[in-house]
């Protein structure tokens, strides 16, 4: 299982400036991937004009989107965007796309809530189309970015095989992240597409100290405080120590994780430097099945 | 804080006692409307795991259920005199009323205040409080209050069922099935002292009403059952607690909580007795909400807030399970032709929740008798040693499966003009030596415009036949066998090979389709042709055509596509045949021309060799096919000659809506198999040997298709 690291630009407060030297750090270290999220009501930085500049500062890891909320953006726009940092960073992007979990970004950003996924399966259908037959520019791969849907319902699983190349889970225990997958998988084979889905996890970690424990914890509750009591449970899942995050790393790849993306609940570089050691040490061979 | 709690059963006296112990400042007033003492009802269950549950709850009443309780490990199921025992289960009874004196008695010990014979009608009559817990049971006065809040829903059972007691003890949970010239009756009985059993019988409204049991009084009921369950009641009398004749309703709520009022237990939800008991539920809930007052404190938004987040979920996945049950219970007829062994083996596995693993976990003797009854029944001479379901041996005509399992290969879409390429070859031998007894291949063209996409394999040309035939070859030579999948793609034809996702039209180099309508899969896709009969009788040549030649490769198996959409499927579903011909309208219409490529391919097919067709048990959208027609289809099927039916689902349209929950097309086959009488293959997430033997072994299917990791 590969490792990627996200960058914290749904962390309220981070500079923009923050966020480039993170990415050309992580693009430095032991990670495949940077990852970014998507909120309008919130202080988020958008993630495809981040994506777009982070490309310019990396020449290495792939730049996933975990996950654009498609529906609150035009089509042909989304489609040009990321065929643009597909194409400025040598066809690095991986575009993870869903519904999103928030009415609030919804209204945010002026668009009908309820009619969001008849939106997102009209999206995901003509979206590689326009990459490979649109008016252009081209992105760097014939085909376009990489694709994924994200989501936790049968329908998503369902899409994830009818039209992407993979399923991004929205974080969790590796038990909660296998009994996903299995889905992805059974619905990728009951629609007769080749191979296997791409499957991707995410986490959020904030190390170091009980200051940082507590900082990452508010920022969890904060963030998910749209889903009340939950939050409490979700900031529950943080992973605070080196144990916690090797485990975890250990538990996605058993129930069959492409890659892991460890997001941070905590804007401070050393964040990303005490989470490279972590998965640096985390090359263990893997278990004789 | 101020409490008052409606209702004095197990919910509310356990819930006020526990309230009282977290903070004994705590005035808790409970309101019974009936007297002490007074209560309906015979023993109640309990799990190891829930008696674990009461320990740390409460160790004072722990000890006195304890004391009084009756614990024992078996299941037995008796079907036609025949019974079959399963151990290692745990569980414990005790009566209602002694629970009702323990909870009650430890309430007034702890300081809380019981008001019996207090009706409740006005919550405005209440003293003042600052949390009010409705548990006063299925017909809950407090949620009928806050009903918009609440927002019950009631769904009423199709069964009708008497609560009984007995003098018989019994050292099990005792399922009796008896057929009677009025149809089936059946009884769930259970101890909870040592010498008075639990007896409900159970039948169907039908059942009931031929029997006269709609018309008997209370003293007809107990003499009808007497008669009916004389041999298992060894002369002991039925007992009334003024039992009547009932159906069940199972009950849910959006909400269980409307500012300070909560509810608990049966006025927030019921669940079938058959997977157990209300009770249980009612007290596990009042643990909860005790410990979201004992992390919260005084603050009842929060704490309510955490009873109903953490309870709801799993009280709806016991509710899930519960209906599961209900609705086997509801159909057992079903089931009546399995033996006794399979018939027990399918009960106890009903609800999805305890599976093969489980039960040789709990009693590997039990599960080597089912081994063993599986072996025997599928012809070995002798089974002292039998291997488990997945890997006992079967048979049609000649063809000798080593075991149950079949893999299919994901397909590779990489053929160049129906040509089977190297990765085919590849693929279909690594399948093979997996220890599968059969592969499939992916679905195979009977003409170039059946292909679904540019890469597809065909069988339409004889260099296609020799191409096979050295795969067919290897695969032999690694000891499996395998089956040909044949298919027309219909209106989901002429697409991209799908790397990049499902129909997708192709851009160059398309052929017109046809589908049994002129409607197009893609509202934005293209417009079949409506097939004429000329269209007809060429597919029916190219299918026998592909068969032959099949036949020749060396297959051992054929499988007919009826699924998903394609052309033989497109005619099944009434989404997408509206012919006005004799080949659309009724299912016996639609099913007219995918029956008649089946005999025509069946009279070119070697007889020795067994047929098997695909077909959707559901289209998974409103208006298409459902699991009647099904079943009516592959009892057709069988009738024309088909000996396997493939249970498949879905994609009939792109926007079908599909389950892909745990085994999710299990329940289907099971169906097919058990009413339609025909064997079937199935698959759908089935990735362990545990899952595959519970399919097998419970007769829910007699092969299975399994996703194996790479």
């Amino acid at each position: 299982m590969r490792v990627g690291v996200g960058l914290p630009n749904s962390v309220p407060g981070t500079e923009a400036s923050l966020l480039l030297e993170w990415a050309r750090r992580a693009d430095a270290g032991p990670f495949t991937s940077i990852g970014v999220v998507d909120r309008v009501g919130y202080d988020c930085h958008e993630p495809m004009a981040l994506l777009a500049a982070a490309a310019t500062v990396t020449q290495r890891v792939r730049l996933v989107t975990m996950v654009v909320i498609a529906p609150l953006r035009s089509t042909a726009l989304l489609a040009k965007e990321a065929a643009f940092i597909d194409a400025v960073s040598g066809g690095r992007l991986v575009l993870g796309l869903a519904v999103g979990a928030r009415t609030s970004d919804y209204e945010a950003a002026g668009i009908d809530h309820r009619d969001r996924g008849r939106r997102l399966e009209e999206q995901l259908a003509t979206l590689r189309d326009r990459w490979e037959t649109g008016p252009g520019p081209r992105a760097a791969r014939a085909r376009g970015p990489d694709l994924l849907v994200g989501g936790g319902s049968d329908i998503s699983f369902a899409r994830a095989a009818r039209y992407a190349d993979g399923y991004v889970h929205g974080g969790g225990p590796p038990r909660a992240f296998a009994r996903a997958a299995e889905r992805a998988r059974a619905a990728w084979t009951d629609a007769g597409r080749p191979g296997r889905p791409a499957l991707w996890g995410q986490s959020y970690f904030a190390l170091s100290d009980d200051e940082a424990t507590r900082r990452g914890r508010d920022f969890m509750l904060d963030y998910y405080a749209f889903t009340g009591p939950f939050a409490d449970k979700i900031a529950d899942g943080l992973l605070t120590s080196p144990q916690a995050v090797l485990q975890q790393i250990r538990g996605y790849g058993e129930a069959g994780c492409d890659e892991l993306v460890l997001l941070p609940a905590v804007a401070d570089l050393e964040q990303l430097d005490l989470l490279a050691d972590v998965v640096t040490e985390a090359r263990l061979p893997e278990a004789v099945s | 804080m101020r409490v008052v709690t409606v209702g004095g059963g197990p919910a509310g006296l356990y819930a006020s006692l526990l309230l009282k112990k977290v903070e004994p400042r705590n005035e808790i007033t409970v309101f019974e409307r009936n007297l002490a003492g007074a209560t309906y009802g015979w023993g109640v269950v309990f799990s190891d795991r829930t008696l674990t549950e009461f320990r740390e709850a409460d160790y004072a009443t722990y000890r006195q259920i304890t004391d009084r309780f009756v614990q024992w490990d078996a299941i037995d199921v008796l079907l036609r005199g025949d019974l079959v025992r399963s151990g290692g289960h745990v569980f414990a009874g005790i009566a209602r009323k002694e629970l009702l004196g323990i909870l009650r008695r430890r309430c007034e010990e702890l300081g809380v205040h019981i008001g019996f014979e207090q009706t409740v009608d006005d919550l405005g009559e209440l003293p003042p409080h600052d949390v009010l817990i409705g548990a006063d049971g299925v017909g809950s006065t407090v949620r009928r209050l806050h009903e918009k809040s609440f927002r019950p829903s009631f769904e009423e059972g199709r069964a009708r069922y008497i609560w009984y007691g007995t003098d018989r003890a019994l050292d099990s949970f005792t399922f009796i099935f008896r057929e009677s010239k009025h149809g089936l009756f059946q009884v769930h009985a259970y101890p909870f002292d040592g010498t008075t059993s639990t007896w409900i019988v159970e039948c169907s409204e039908e059942t009931w009403r031929r029997a006269g049991l709609d018309e008997a009084d209370e003293g007809e009921s107990i003499a009808f059952c007497e008669r009916l369950f004389a041999d298992d009641l060894l002369g002991n009398p039925l007992l009334s607690n003024n039992s009547r004749w009932l159906t069940f309703t199972t009950l849910r709520c959006r909400s269980w909580r409307h500012g300070s009022v909560v509810l608990l237990g049966d006025a927030a939800h019921t669940a079938h007795f058959s997977i157990g008991s209300g009770t249980k539920l009612a007290m596990e809930d009042a643990i909860s909400l005790a410990r979201a007052f004992e992390h919260h404190g005084a603050d009842a938004d929060a704490a309510l807030a955490d009873y109903e987040l953490e309870r709801k979920p799993v009280v709806e996945r016991f509710q899930e399970a519960a209906a599961e049950s209900r609705t086997y219970f509801e159909t057992t007829d079903r089931y009546l032709h399995l033996s006794p062994q399979q018939f027990a083996f399918h009960l106890l596995s009903r609800s999805g929740r305890i599976d093969y693993d489980v039960l040789r976990i709990r009693d590997p003797g039990y599960a080597d008798g089912v081994d063993r009854w599986f072996a025997t029944s599928a012809g070995a001479a002798s089974a002292a040693l039998a291997p488990p379901p997945a890997f006992t041996p079967i048979a049609w005509g000649t063809l000798h499966l080593r075991n149950r399992v079949t893999v299919s290969p994901a397909p590779r879409y990489s053929a160049e003009d129906g040509l089977p390429s190297r990765a085919h070859h590849a693929d279909l031998l690594r399948a093979a030596e997996s220890g599968a007894a059969l592969v499939l291949t992916e679905i195979v063209a009977v003409s170039p415009d059946a292909r679904i996409t540019s890469g597809d394999a065909g069988l339409y040309r004889d260099d296609h036949a020799e191409g096979w035939a050295p795969v067919v070859d290897e695969v032999h030579r690694a000891g499996a066998r395998v089956g040909l999948r044949l298919g027309h793609a219909g209106r989901r034809g002429s697409t991209r090979p799908r790397q990049d996702g499902l129909d997708r039209p192709l851009r160059e180099g398309g052929w017109d389709l046809v589908s049994a309508s002129a409607i197009p899969f893609r509202h934005d896709g293209p417009v079949p042709g409506e097939l004429d009969r000329g269209g007809m009788d060429r597919i029916v040549t190219a299918f026998v055509s592909a068969a032959r030649r099949g036949g020749r490769a060396g297959f051992d198996l054929l499988e007919l596509n009826m699924a998903h959409g394609y052309l033989l499927g497109s005619f099944l579903s009434p989404l997408t045949n509206v012919r006005s011909d004799e080949f659309g309208g009724s299912l016996e219409e639609r099913m007219r021309f995918p029956l008649n490529v089946l005999r025509a391919v069946r009279s070119a097919w070697p007889l020795d060799k067994p047929l098997a067709a695909a077909i959707n048990a559901t289209d998974w959208t409103p208006g298409g096919t459902q699991v009647d027609d099904a079943v009516a289809l592959a009892r057709a099927l069988a009738e024309a000659g088909c000996d396997i039916v493939e249970i498949l689902a879905g994609h009939i349209t792109p926007d079908h809506r599909p389950r892909y929950g745990r085994l999710f097309l299990v329940a289907l086959a099971d169906r097919v198999r058990n009413e339609a009488r025909v064997p079937t293959l199935v698959g759908g997430g089935i990735t362990t040997t545990g899952q595959a033997n519970t399919v097998l072994a419970g007769g829910r299917a007699d092969l299975v298709v399994m996703d194996l990791l790479p």
